[in-house]
């Protein structure tokens, strides 16, 4: 599987072992964190709720399109599933290829289409003591924005 | 944003039924009487539900053991036996019990009516009028009787009986109403006569009458705190995902509109307007934020 959603923090290093390649002249990966803020409001904490059946199809499809069109090795992105603390690891994605050129814009494809397709939400615990859905209730311009993208690229 | 006034439902049982010659609120379709059926209709809509009725019916078998709102006597149009005042009195009964609802009013005896029509008017509603009403496929003109009461309607009521008129079809083609073409023709279609409820009986038995279905919901992220469970076993009419999501947007005051989500039929994206089989499993998806 190319596309995995797990409770367990991630192994950056056992993930990038999966990519090397005798014929990968490099790897780019891009780490996703937890931040402390977001939108002027003090973050403590973030819960990501997914719809398991569809977010694994449509992530493998992401990273299955990123395969084909960019001249790649191998590529792999890991989200994470459940409460998470300020600093930690949410969502990884590695990609060696031949050249350094191809692993970063693959990287940013797969990066970019998982934060608009992949059916997972995320709410944001506040330090006062309140929360939210993002995208979903503080404000419905931004929620017709991230459906925009996303419509633009369903295939 | 403001959001538009809560929807309550009223069912109008107050009449007279002397076309038919015995109480149509106890007229019986598959088992069930008219009025047990629209009740349990309109509930599965909106929320609370009333029985409008006179204050002599209060106590009849079919009414009693329901939630009911009864004729206001400081109302005009009440204090004689019949019902002088006409559905209006019931409206504006159910408006002065509750000033701050939108009132779903129905009358008793529409066989026809499905889950699909009611999720119509309810996606259709246009709360900055004074009525969202179904347009009659016979002669164009408001269908009060299926149709959301706002609460601004109420004073506009008031006036509308004191210039001496008791039609609220009459007030409805004044009003600044919305009207919607049913998309199911026959949905209103009612019964007055024994000759009408005969040939109803014969059509629904015929036809097997509103066949309903069951469908796997399941809620994710702001749509399961909001219907406060993750997942729901649905019987219903509605035939595709829009008019199911009409129906639970509805049900549960959902803030998401329907632009805002993308809908999943047994695990795959799909278009809102397939065509639903009994089973199917849907799950609405409100906009993502992974990352």
């Amino acid at each position: 599987m190319r596309f995995r959603l797990q409770h367990a923090s991630i192994d950056t290093a056992a993930n990038r072992r999966e990519l090397l390649d005798g014929g990968a002249g490099g790897y780019a990966s891009f780490e996703g964190w937890v931040r402390d803020h977001n939108e002027g409001r003090a973050v403590e904490r973030l819960e990501y709720e997914v719809f398991a059946e569809l977010a694994i199809k449509e992530g493998d499809l992401i990273v299955a399109e990123a395969l084909q069109r960019f001249p790649i090795k191998h590529a792999l992105c890991v989200h994470r599933v459940g409460e998470l603390m300020i600093g930690e690891l949410a969502v990884w994605v590695g990609v060696s290829s031949a050249h350094r050129g191809e692993a970063f814009d693959a990287c940013r494809y797969i990066i970019d289409e998982v934060k608009h397709r992949v059916p997972i939400w995320k709410k944001e615990h506040y330090r006062d003591g309140d929360s939210g859905w993002v995208n979903c209730e503080r404000c419905a311009a931004a929620a017709a924005h991230a459906h925009e993208h996303a419509r633009d690229h369903v295939i | 944003m403001n959001h538009p006034p809560p929807v309550h439902g009223l069912v109008l049982a107050g009449g007279a039924s002397s076309r038919m010659q015995r109480d149509k609120a106890a007229l019986v379709y598959h088992g069930a009487t008219q009025l047990d059926r629209v009740f349990a209709l309109l509930s599965r809509h909106v929320h609370p539900v009333f029985v409008s009725a006179r204050r002599a019916q209060a106590d009849e078998p079919s009414r009693a053991g329901k939630p009911l709102i009864l004729d206001d006597p400081a109302l005009p149009g009440i204090d004689r036996e019949e019902r002088a005042g006409g559905p209006i009195v019931g409206i504006r009964a159910a408006f002065a019990r509750f000033p701050d609802a939108a009132w779903l009013v129905l009358a008793c005896d529409l066989p026809f009516l499905s889950d699909a029509a009611l999720g119509q008017l309810l996606a259709a509603r246009d709360p900055r009028r004074l009525a969202t009403a179904f347009r009659s496929v016979h002669d164009g003109l408001p269908e009060p009787l299926c149709a959301i009461w706002e609460p601004a309607a109420a004073a506009a009521l008031a006036v509308h009986q004191a210039s001496g008129s008791q039609c609220p079809r009459k007030f409805l083609i004044r009003a600044d109403a919305l009207l919607v073409d049913p998309a199911d023709r026959r949905a209103l279609d009612n019964v007055n006569t024994p000759e009408e409820y005969a040939q109803a009986q014969q059509l629904l038995g015929a036809n097997g009458g509103h066949r309903t279905m069951q469908l796997k919901i399941q809620y994710y992220a702001i749509l399961r705190e909001q219907a406060g469970r993750s997942e729901e076993t649905l019987e219903t009419a509605a035939s595709t995902p829009a008019a199911v999501y009409a129906q639970l947007h509805a049900r549960y005051r959902f803030t998401l509109d329907v632009e805002q989500l993308k809908v999943a039929v047994n695990g795959e994206f799909s278009d809102w307007t397939r065509t639903l089989h009994p089973g199917d499993a849907l799950v609405f998806v409100p906009p993502v934020a992974g990352g």
